[in-house]
């Protein structure tokens, strides 16, 4: 595949990760970092099925599977916790 | 050959706007005034992207098992962020600094109860 493909892949989502840490760092509320979390794992989850795209290997694929059925742990323990306090 | 170089330059697009989506998202996330808008955008590389992305590996994977895997990781994604994003809006709509006035529709307020 094209490299400049990747090139733009790699750009595209490495501002978008760093975007979402500064959300992360900068975030008002928790939740806010709860947001910027869930941003943060939907790049990840995009970049691994990027990079197994653009070297065409299925190796990743079960990572991508256990990310996508997992990934909505953690903002849903956040906000348990986060009620928890606030009560 | 020409249907593989035509589905690999089709998984291409997929995966540039996929990503160009995550990165339309990540600046949302860091320019939107309020949690609940920066939940708008988060959504979209969340399901679109990850769809079209998703859409851009099996393109290039091209074999049945692999397309198989794919569709159960949208389906994953499709059935479990919904989940997530439904309790941090209530968790948000509990915030005391929310702006309430800015919403267009209010539908835990005035007569339902927003301690639920």
């Amino acid at each position: 595949m094209n490299p400049l493909v990747g090139g733009a892949v790699i750009v595209l989502l490495g501002a978008a990760a760093v975007l979402a840490l500064i959300r992360l760092v900068r975030g008002p509320s928790t939740l806010d970092r709860a947001v910027a979390v869930d941003m943060l794992l939907a790049v990840v989850l995009a970049a691994v099925a990027a990079e197994a795209t653009l070297n065409r290997h299925t190796t990743t694929v079960p990572v991508l599977l256990a990310l996508a059925l997992v990934g909505f742990l953690g903002s849903v323990s956040i906000v348990r916790f986060s009620a928890r306090e606030g009560d | 050959m020409r249907a593989g170089e035509f589905a690999d330059a089709a998984s291409a697009v997929c995966l540039l706007t996929g990503c160009a989506l995550a990165f339309v998202a990540g600046v949302g996330l860091l320019r939107f005034p309020d949690t609940l808008s920066r939940m708008h955008t988060v959504a979209k590389p969340q399901v679109l992207g990850l769809l079209l992305v998703t859409l851009g590996l099996g393109l290039r994977l091209r074999s049945g098992i692999d397309i198989g895997m794919l569709v159960m990781v949208a389906f994953f994604q499709l059935t479990t962020v919904p989940v997530a994003t439904h309790l941090v809006g209530h968790a948000v709509y509990r915030l005391p600094q929310l702006p309430t006035g800015d919403l267009a529709i209010d539908e835990l307020g005035d007569g339902a109860d927003p301690k639920r």
